[in-house]
């Protein structure tokens, strides 16, 4: 079988490429600015704290898209707006907070999916099944990406502000709070969007691994911004490509793609990898 | 540009009930330039925070004269910031431009080209797509000034702003503040190189939680206030009681 004829021939698997690179396109750059607030493994946080919504959509109202995705933003929405009041409040630190709210959301999720109905199965709420892919999840996953991509716009020059130097743009009445919630609202969206696909904990992956890949591409923020999106891209596409060849599940498989390019880079990539830093070039003169 | 004054009327700020700053009352004149001397925890810091509006006093009162507290420029010492961050020295130099430009008007040509003088009125000429992971800590404190050159503040706060920059740096910095002042507007500036104080800054508050002395700085800064200063106690007293002096809270019933 060649590399391409399986997309020919299989709709579930052209859905899945579409549904993937929409997710590539919005979800790494919001992972590039995840990294600059060190806020790197919020994701895997905000991804455990959609579970219960998920549970609680599907048991009321069955397993429907629209249920579980609903379900799913609202716990996630939650648990953020909890975390980010929490810490603007200056009761304590950002991830300090966000450890605890997402604990106990991912406690009552697991309990409410025990204790629910039976069908729901666990393990693809975490890990997800790219290729069941319908049409009203592609819907949900590329309108994501169109108000996720258009919001970055919208709110950059704010939210790099807001990132760098949170107390200058507060000291000049910028309302911080707004653009960082704004901020965590789109990386809860896109979460939420990817679960269906790859999985609440594989999602992070697509998120977090071309993010934290392209600072060793380029030097500049808009620049990793672009790589990310790039790196991801190729991700999803090499991944699905080797989901069907070697017949690996689709999440992992494009994960562990995301996760190569990564490794690679930090080896041979461009920018502050192990390889830049030791080769030797001549220096110069002033 | 004429500031208004920044009134201080008994101001005391305090962390867990114990004052950081106790009873200070004055008045920042327009135009003004002053140092703020003090040992380490004599609540310098805090009273630049609270003048910001980043503070709430627990008892007295700031009166900023209808200025925003938004509208007065902030120094804080420059060790909190990520230096690694991606971003340019011209694009973090563009923040200053925030009230003017807000969060999403392009700037304009003019504006551009201000930027370009801030970081050549620094000694950035040159830098403006550098990498600030790239600078030194003095260049970036002085990048940090261009930013604050940009805010165009009529009022200026400054918390240690020479800390462990060179003495050339120094020497740049401080004919900025030069400028500013010549400019009227009220600039107070946190520093503990008291030669540099008494050569540049006219008027000096000497805190030590409480004020010792505030006026003329050959007055405020005599070998008698230091030394009171420096009798301040850093740490605090767990068995401290009420302060009697502060007519907000509760008096006991005789």
């Amino acid at each position: 079988m060649g590399l391409i004829e399986p997309f020919l021939e299989f709709s579930f698997l052209r859905r899945a490429l579409v549904g993937g690179i929409a997710l590539a396109l919005s979800a790494p750059p919001l992972g590039v600015f995840l990294v600059q607030r060190r806020l790197s493994l919020i994701g895997d946080a905000l991804g455990h704290a959609i579970l219960p919504g998920v549970a609680v959509g599907a048991a009321l109202f069955g397993l429907s898209l629209v249920a579980m995705s609903g379900g799913g933003l609202i716990a996630g929405l939650a648990v953020m707006l909890a975390a980010g009041l929490a810490a603007r409040g200056g009761a304590m630190r950002e991830d300090a907070s966000l450890a605890g709210f997402y604990l106990v959301s991912l406690a009552l999720g697991v309990a409410l999916v025990s204790w629910g109905p039976a069908q729901l199965d666990l393990l693809e709420l975490l890990f997800g099944s790219v290729l069941a892919v319908d049409d009203a999840a592609l819907l949900l996953m590329a309108s994501t990406a169109t108000v996720t991509l258009v919001s970055l716009a919208v709110i950059w020059r704010p939210l790099v502000i807001e990132t760098f130097d949170a107390g200058f743009l507060r000291a000049q009445g910028g309302r911080g709070a707004m653009w960082h919630l704004w901020f965590l609202a789109l990386v809860v969206l896109n979460l939420v969007a990817a679960f269906q696909a790859l999985g609440t904990l594989m999602a992070v992956g697509l998120m977090m691994l071309p993010a934290v890949a392209a600072r060793f591409v380029s030097p500049s923020l808009s620049g990793q911004v672009v790589a990310s999106v790039a790196i991801a891209t190729l991700a999803v596409v090499a991944g699905l490509t080797l989901s069907v060849q070697a017949d690996v599940a689709t999440g992992p498989a494009i994960v562990l793609c995301a996760g190569a390019l990564w490794l690679a880079l930090l080896v041979v990539g461009p920018e502050a990898s192990l390889l830049a830093r030791r080769v030797r070039r001549p220096h110069l003169a002033r | 540009m004429t500031p208004p004054p920044l009134v201080l009327d008994n101001l005391t700020v305090a962390f867990s009930r114990h004052p950081a700053v106790h009873h200070l009352s004055g008045r920042f004149a327009p135009g003004s330039m002053t140092a703020v001397v003090g040992p380490n925890g004599a609540g310098k810091t805090t009273l630049l925070r609270a003048l910001i509006g980043e503070l709430q006093p627990e008892s007295g009162r700031i009166d900023r004269g209808g200025l925003a507290p938004s509208a007065i420029g902030y120094l804080p010492q420059a060790a909190a910031l990520d230096r690694s961050f991606p971003l340019a020295c011209a694009e973090v130099a563009a923040m200053g431009m925030w009230r003017a430009a807000g969060p999403f008007r392009a700037l304009s040509a003019a504006e551009r080209e201000r930027i370009g003088e801030a970081l050549a009125a620094v000694g950035l000429r040159g830098f403006a797509a550098r990498p600030i992971a790239t600078l030194s800590a003095g260049q970036f404190q002085r990048l940090l000034f261009a930013r604050l050159l940009l805010q165009d503040a009529p009022v200026l706060l400054l918390d240690e702003p020479f800390n462990a920059i060179d003495s050339r740096t120094t020497a740049d910095l401080v004919r900025m503040l030069r400028r500013w002042h010549g400019e009227g507007r009220t600039i107070i500036a946190v520093l503990h190189d008291l030669e540099l104080v008494r050569a540049e800054f006219p008027d000096t508050l000497l805190l030590a939680r409480e004020p010792i002395a505030w006026g003329r700085t050959a007055e405020a800064l005599t070998a008698e206030t230091l030394f009171r200063a420096r009798l301040m106690a850093e740490a605090w007293d767990e068995t401290a009681e009420p302060c009697r002096n502060n007519e907000a809270a509760p008096r006991r019933a005789a």
